[in-house]
């Protein structure tokens, strides 16, 4: 019981910081809608380093990440270091960079109103919004579910299950209702240098406790002696790259990923956080993973549906330090939640609510005032019904929540094409970003199987391509879809094919 | 000048791709100072990786974004 009031104590002491922060940068925001949604562009290094890290990781880092490499061996660490370590820095240098700079020069706020203009084509700007809201909408869900069934395994059942969603789903409404990506950004900050603190501190205890990695990693050599060769079982190469190609795609293509690439200060900052960031993500994820490995040769028994990491932490180390990492794994949660909700509602209010209301982009101050207002709107809109969701949680939503990556996944490409190929028309993109979901959807829904039963036929498309998943052959169909459909037309009237090349245009400061 | 220096940091930046997972160790289970092998293969390569980045940031930053030319 005890134990059950420091841990609420803990996450309520998170909250109470959280809303503080959320307070301040509320008196420092200004009420325009790049402000709201963007920080008017000023994040600095180190808030944009861990505002991005903290919305990236949520609680696979803690939960997810070590389960794995308590089941099947630690080598998920390559997967993280090559997905989030390189080829997400490859991206944010070769998409996030230019759409900043694109961004900054143009005043785009969204993915689906930069594309929109460069294209000349309002449906396109509709079809990425919606698009990203389908895939978005239940992964927020999950987080909901997944932070609510926390506070009841927390309390032991004492607090139901839809109090402690909708009490977290409630907190975060009003704090980013009220101070936008500011406040975000704060919060996400203190956050992730928690998070990378708690986890360092974690494995000295444990391996103190066990007498050093050495004595660890040769337990673990005895008890699940095929762990510690590169490879095997799950991990063969189609997995490691498939997995680490469709992610790193997925995540750059994530609402609140995307949106921070035009939210970066300066030029100075892109370029520090670029390289910081190999080493950042080593330094979280090779204690967190191999933590989860070495608890596998501890012999440390993780309960049917528990997690890995509060295991180890229960069997070596005091009960108000696992109170500690548990109420940080479910902050964890919180802050990517946060900023999918603060992006969403842009995509919501900006990409769907003003086109299909007919309204225009016009940027006078009075119209930027009424857009801060519909996007907090917007914000209790997308919260409270995905809190609705969570309550029911269709099977479907859960199916699209765990794919959700992949279908991001999908966009890349035709954005690629469409920043740096002056060849790419308007036709091309609705070819290659309508094509490839349209392929991958019908991979995840059973669609096809399911209309060859009613004619009596059990066929289906298969699950992977030569080991190669579906999320990554979706890919290369959009690839194709977008530079073929684009070599047989022609540029609309209405396309601005300069908007993304114009070297004049085009200078950093 | 520059079209030659875009090749260079492609082929760099597949270098630091394609070694990221040491496939040269595949199934090589040995450890040493408690870690496997390859893990302090990839503690190396991410280390290297940052520092190469930053080189780049430093001296090429913008190549191949801030002076596209107009094709055709």
């Amino acid at each position: 019981m005890a134990e059950t009031a420091l841990q609420l104590g803990i996450v309520g002491g998170y909250m109470i910081v959280a809303l503080v922060v959320g307070v301040v940068a509320y008196r420092l925001t200004d009420r325009t809608a790049e402000d709201y949604y963007l920080a008017s562009r000023t994040l600095g290094t180190v808030v944009l380093l861990f505002t991005t890290f903290a919305t990236l990781l949520s609680a696979f880092t803690f939960f997810g990440g070590p389960n794995l490499a308590y089941a099947a061996g630690p080598e998920w660490i390559l997967v993280m270091g090559l997905m989030d370590g390189l080829i997400f820095a490859v991206l944010w240098y070769v998409l996030g960079y230019k759409q900043w700079l694109v961004g900054k020069r143009h005043g785009y706020v969204t993915l689906g109103e930069m594309l929109g203009d460069r294209f000349g084509s309002t449906s396109l700007r509709v079809v990425v919004a919606a698009v990203s809201l389908v895939w978005l909408f239940p992964y927020v869900m999950l987080q909901q579910k997944g932070a609510g069934q926390a506070i009841v395994g927390l309390t032991g059942g004492a607090v139901p299950f839809w109090v402690g969603a909708g009490g977290i789903t409630l907190f975060m409404v009003l704090y980013v209702a009220l101070s936008g990506m500011r406040g975000v950004a704060w919060t996400d900050t203190l956050q992730g240098l928690f998070m990378l603190s708690l986890v360092w501190v974690a494995v000295a205890w444990v391996l103190s406790a066990v007498g050093g990695a050495g004595a660890a990693t040769a337990a673990l050599a005895v008890e699940e002696p095929t762990f510690l060769g590169l490879g095997g079982g799950l991990y063969t190469p189609q997995y490691i790259l498939s997995t680490a190609v469709s992610i790193a795609f997925g995540v750059t293509m994530f609402p609140q990923i995307n949106q921070r690439f035009f939210a970066a200060g300066s030029k100075k900052v892109l370029q520090r956080t670029f390289a910081l960031w190999p080493v950042l993500v080593l330094l979280l994820f090779v204690p967190a993973f191999m933590l989860g490995a070495w608890a596998a040769g501890l012999g440390v028994a993780v309960p049917e549906g528990g997690n890995v990491i509060p295991a180890i932490l229960a069997e070596y180390t005091p009960t108000w330090f696992t109170a500690l990492v548990i109420a940080g794994a479910m902050a964890a949660m919180m802050s990517s939640s946060d900023s999918m909700l603060l992006s969403g509602s842009s995509y919501l209010t900006r990409d769907l609510y003003r086109p299909l209301t007919g309204q225009d982009d016009a940027r006078d101050e009075k119209t930027d005032r009424r857009e801060a207002l519909v996007a907090r709107v917007g914000v209790v809109v997308f919260a409270a019904l995905s809190f609705v969701a969570s309550l029911y949680t269709p099977g479907t939503l859960v199916q699209i929540g765990d794919t959700a990556f992949s279908g991001f996944a999908q966009l890349t490409v035709p954005v690629a094409l469409a920043l740096y190929w002056r060849g790419t028309t308007q036709s091309g993109m609705f070819a290659g970003v309508l094509g490839s979901q349209l392929f991958y959807g019908l991979h995840v829904f059973p669609v096809v199987s399911t209309l060859a039963g009613a004619f009596g036929v059990d066929t289906g498309l298969p699950a992977t391509y030569l080991g190669w998943t579906p999320g990554i052959v979706g890919i290369l169909v959009g690839l194709l879809l977008t530079v073929g459909v684009s070599l047989v037309t022609t540029a609309a009237p209405e396309e601005r094919v300069a908007r993304f090349t114009d070297t004049e245009g085009l200078q950093a400061d | 000048m520059s079209t030659a220096r875009i090749v260079g940091w492609t082929v760099v930046a597949l270098v630091l791709l394609a070694l990221a997972v040491p496939w040269f160790l595949w199934g090589d289970a040995g450890t040493a100072l408690g870690l496997p092998v390859w893990l302090w293969w990839h503690i190396g390569w991410m280390a290297l990786a940052s520092v190469v980045f930053a080189v780049f940031a430093r001296t090429d930053w913008g190549l191949g974004i801030e002076e596209v030319r107009p094709r055709g």
